[in-house]
């Protein structure tokens, strides 16, 4: 979901980089309000543990593989303005020392998977949660948590596409969105696994998941809720909104006013496929897809929370490792 | 990625090497600035850029195989994304700039990296003011990379010597809880670090 250079245009750039901005200026605020010294070498070594994590793979079909993403991970294991800052660094390190994602890009990809990754994925872990009563309902609550954090990202990512002209809505959203609709199930359940394996080996590591031994704070100061909130809304009412309700009106509008109509026009070098990309049954595609999406979450928590039930009810040691 | 892989090349000596960090890195940024954001499609634009990508490479002693190797496994993602434009007006055009664009940027970065030290790159942002628990962080989090790298390479390797059952479902557990272990071993050793730091008078 790494978004290279040569994807965005200048405005889309420019917000997106601003509301990453925002975010991660809060999240330091409130990490450096109860920032110990001992603190800062655990998150540098938690943003090396997430770079060497994404690069574990899992296996799925026919030689092909997936890896995590980890904002939900981070944001369990941390704290969510913890995540913020540990993907943040994570994600910088990768676009200037290898080259993984835009340096231009940076700010769209950071806000995809540095801002609402984590912070809505945490947002879904405390909602889901709140019911749960016991260790499996909270790790079935991470699945969901992290399932939506894979498709919220992407969803970010698509509307960034489409607002800067590369790929049009009506294809980028469904493509990104159904194809990380797949990828979130790995990434939900890479998640659970390794917080599964966490809580067997140091279960004092994890005071939140395991019951019984609440969270010291568990509320969230309503300000940093509505800081936060604010930054995700604005890029979901920048990217998201206009895209989905008047493209592809909206959009041509705003390129013949701004006068950039004619870069768009440029006379294709090989008669286009589809022509005025009204592929039949595309609007209707983007529909199902927000349907799909919305159903998805609930069928990952159903499924998710009985697997999780399941597997908690097992004796002891269940979790090979330990090596 | 082996350990060593990363930085053995920005340890070498080049005009393009000795040039200042805080030079280069700018350079990188406006050389992205350039092929991302000028309208239209500027062929001479294009041009140059690959002219001073090629200079820099030269000039810098960048092995061919390092370049190819890198951009091999980052292409695809550009590839990948570029390719949902094909099904679009003018889609192949699109698809091409794309691609020439990505890959012109891609290959800047890598140059980048290939002639500077990361730390050097680093300290170029401390300069910027960047705030410090970032910067801080982001030291760290290269400095132990490969370090936590091996050490997951050494907790498979155990695994594998010991384990002769194959099987997916096997395969994700174990990766995921070398990932776990390797999550506890990582607070471990912060905490480690820390009291080193302390004792070597940080903050």
């Amino acid at each position: 979901m790494h978004i290279p250079d040569g994807f965005l245009d200048a405005k889309t750039i420019a917000v997106a980089s601003v509301l990453s901005a925002a975010g991660i200026g809060r999240a330091l605020h409130n990490v450096r309000r109860t920032l110990t010294p001992r603190k800062v070498p655990l998150m540098g070594l938690a943003s090396a543990f997430l770079f060497v994590a994404q690069m574990i793979n899992f296996p799925v079909l026919g030689g092909t593989s997936g890896h995590l993403l980890g904002a939900v991970l981070a944001a369990i294991l941390l704290g969510p303005d913890e995540a913020v800052l540990v993907m943040t660094v994570v994600l910088a390190v990768q676009a200037f020392l290898f080259a993984d994602g835009g340096v231009l890009a940076l700010g769209a990809n950071l806000f995809n998977m540095a801002i609402v990754a984590p912070l809505a994925g945490y947002a879904v872990f405390r909602l889901a949660s709140r019911p749960a009563r016991t260790e499996a309902g909270r790790l079935a609550a991470v699945a969901v948590a992290a399932w939506s954090s894979a498709v919220l990202a992407a969803i970010g990512c698509a509307g960034e596409l489409s607002l800067s002209g590369a790929v049009p809505w009506t294809l980028g959203f469904p493509a990104m969105t159904g194809i990380h609709m797949l990828i979130g199930l790995g990434e939900a359940l890479i998640t659970v696994l390794v917080l599964a394996a966490i809580i067997e080996a140091r279960p004092d590591i994890l005071p939140g998941l395991v019951v019984g031994r609440e969270r010291a704070e568990e509320t969230r100061p309503l300000k940093d809720v509505l800081i936060y909130g604010a930054v995700v809304v604005a890029g979901a009412v920048v990217f998201v909104l206009p895209l989905s309700s008047r493209l592809p009106d909206g959009l041509e509008a705003t390129a013949a006013r701004l006068g950039f109509a004619s870069r768009a026009a440029a006379p294709p070098a090989v008669p286009a496929p589809l022509a005025g990309y009204r592929v039949p049954g595309v609007g209707s595609l983007s529909l199902a897809t927000a349907l799909a999406a919305g159903l998805g979450a609930i069928l990952v928590f159903a499924v998710s929370f009985a697997i999780a039930r399941r597997r908690s009810s097992r004796p002891k040691g269940g979790i090979p490792g330990n090596a | 990625m082996r350990t060593g892989d990363f930085d053995r090349l920005s340890g070498n000596d080049s005009p393009v090497h000795r040039l200042s960090p805080a030079l280069k890195t700018v350079s990188a940024i406006l050389f992205i600035l350039a092929v991302t954001l000028m309208p239209g499609r500027p062929g001479w634009v294009f041009a140059a850029a690959g002219a001073l990508l090629l200079g820099a490479i030269l000039a810098g002693r960048i092995p061919a195989s390092f370049l190819l190797k890198r951009a091999l496994l980052l292409e695809p993602v550009a590839v990948a994304v570029a390719g949902l434009a094909l099904l679009q007006p003018s889609g192949t055009a699109r698809f091409g700039l794309m691609v020439v664009r990505s890959t012109l940027c891609l290959t800047a970065v890598l140059v980048l990296a290939a002639t500077t030290p990361s730390s050097d790159i680093l300290a170029f942002f401390r300069r910027l003011r960047v705030p410090s628990i970032l910067t801080t962080m982001a030291a760290l989090m290269v400095r132990y990379i490969f370090v936590l790298g091996d050490e997951l390479r050494r907790m498979r390797r155990a695994r594998r010597s010991r384990t002769f059952r194959k099987g997916r479902a096997r395969a994700w557990r174990s990766a995921s809880a070398a990932a776990g272990h390797l999550f506890v071993r990582s607070t471990e050793r912060a905490e480690r670090i820390y009291r080193a730091m302390s004792a070597r008078g940080w903050r």
